[in-house]
């Protein structure tokens, strides 16, 4: 067998290599949701401090953009390396159990990560449409949150996807930690609180901003 | 032989899964298992259901059994959807009708994946486990007298973990009960006991690739750590087997 040829083809179609382009992804996501949150929560210092962040950001061009390809790239690592493990995963049980229990391992997060993934999925095109190729022209960026989520229906929308998001990095989070290898007996239990507490963190706090926003306008 | 009726025994309900073969249509089939004693194994309960079946002539419930004592790996079957039954930490034939009550409806299924076909009603073809074995998890050593007992130093602790990987007996209950039918938790303790132990270093790169991807080949899924195998295998195996597991073949993958 030519295990020296191919090497890295090799590890990309095994299953743990799969495993770990999925949590490479997740993890370029988790950071860039760091960076994202940490830039939103300017909203809570006002109008021109939220504006002029936003300009600032927009000063930095190219590499902006950069990050921006890269952030499409991961995505579409993510989602079609994740459809793909779902359907070798479906296909790997061709007769289902006519009666089949939890045995206690599962959590809500870890049992729905694909259908979470595909609703993040679906809250990512419109978040995308509502404030990144929205007519900015005529309005700061602190207008466009603003009007946003004036729209109640919107922000129930927005709320509960937060909740979904953190329901997929709860188990996604300490899952990468798993598959990198980096877990071990001693640390599995702080791992999985890490995991959680980091989940609530993205989840509050994207959550709570249009709930700020209501409650000032 | 007929049980002594009374508080000892219960009466049961069985949903047993029938398939003649491979290739055939399986169905569940509707059986009575009564005066079952409370200190009979689920299997000794299956052997008074089969002996009323052999004398009413027909074809009895497969099985697949050895030691009877927890310790082969050979028995196994999904019982009201939980691998090995509801208790923790039990081979189905280590499960006692105690933990069943009077004029319960069991299920019984046999172990579901890709990789083991059914052969006939609950027994199923396990040969992929042995495939994965076959690419690598064994030790290669040279004939000749035999090592000094301590030899080679191996920390207490170190052994532990290793002896507790070890405790794998291939039953398959994690393959079966993983809602992706991956067999990662035993290949994971496969490669985790050499991989602990100073014995199983020198082929320590070419067995995490090979088992690897023998594993991917007999067609188990993909694990997605939802803990499901470690809690139901009869053994306990923790699923930090398979972080080891990750950790060697990605060594071996880059490191070449
Ligand atoms: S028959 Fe040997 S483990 Fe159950």
């Amino acid at each position: 067998m030519h295990w020296n040829s191919n090497r890295f083809i090799l590890l990309l179609s095994s299953s743990i290599g799969k495993k770990l382009v999925m949590a490479i992804t997740g993890l370029g996501f988790c950071i860039f949701l760091i960076s994202h949150l940490a830039g939103n929560l300017i909203i809570y210092a006002g109008n021109d401090a939220f504006n002029s962040y936003a300009e600032r950001l927009h000063t930095l061009g190219p590499l902006l953009i950069l990050a921006e390809i890269g952030l499409l790239l991961l995505g579409i690592i993510h989602i079609s390396t994740g459809a793909y493990l779902f359907y070798q995963n479906f296909r790997a049980r061709p007769v289902r159990y006519k009666k089949k229990r939890n045995a206690g391992g599962r959590t809500i997060g870890s049992s729905t990560m694909p259908y979470t993934g595909f609703l993040i999925l679906i809250f990512i095109v419109f978040h995308l449409v509502d404030f990144h190729f929205v007519e900015k022209a005529d309005r700061s960026i602190y207008q466009i949150v603003l009007e946003t989520f004036s729209n109640p229906g919107y922000t129930i929308f927005y709320i509960l996807s937060m909740v979904v998001v953190a329901t997929h990095i709860d188990h996604g989070f300490w899952s990468l930690l798993q598959t990198l290898g980096i877990d071990n007996l001693e640390c599995m239990p702080v791992f999985r609180v890490i995991s959680s507490a980091f989940s609530l963190f993205v989840g509050i706090g994207f959550g709570s901003l249009p709930v700020f926003i209501t409650l000032i306008t | 032989m007929k049980q002594a009726s009374g508080e000892k025994c219960i009466n049961l309900k069985l949903k047993v899964w029938r398939q003649k073969a491979e290739e055939s249509n399986g169905r569940l089939e509707s059986f009575k298992a009564e005066n079952i004693s409370k200190d009979m194994s689920f299997l000794e309960m299956l052997d008074v259901v089969n002996e009323e079946i052999i004398l009413s002539g027909k074809d009895p419930i497969a099985l697949d059994h050895d030691c009877r004592e927890g310790i082969c790996g050979s028995c196994g079957a999904m019982v009201n959807g939980r691998a090995h039954g509801p208790e923790k930490g039990t081979t189905l034939c280590q499960l006692h009708m105690r933990h069943f009550s009077n004029g319960d409806t069991v299920v019984i299924e046999p172990w579901r994946s890709r990789a083991f076909k059914v052969v006939k009603d609950l027994v199923v073809d396990r040969s992929a486990f042995d495939k994965i074995i076959q690419a690598g998890g064994y030790i290669s050593v040279n004939t000749g007298g035999a090592p000094d007992g301590n030899a080679i130093p191996v920390p207490q602790e170190v052994a532990e973990k290793a002896m507790d990987a070890a405790e794998c007996i291939g039953c398959g209950a994690c393959a079966a009960a993983c809602p992706n039918a991956s067999a990662m938790l035993f290949t994971g303790a496969k490669i985790s006991q050499f991989a602990l132990l100073p014995q199983g270093h020198p082929e320590a790169k070419k067995r995490a690739l090979a088992m690897v991807g023998e594993m991917d080949k007999q067609g188990f899924g993909n694990c997605t750590n939802e803990k499901e195998c470690e809690a139901e295998c009869p053994k306990g195996i923790s699923i930090i087997n398979i972080a080891r597991m990750n950790r060697e073949f990605l060594k071996s993958s880059i490191l070449s």
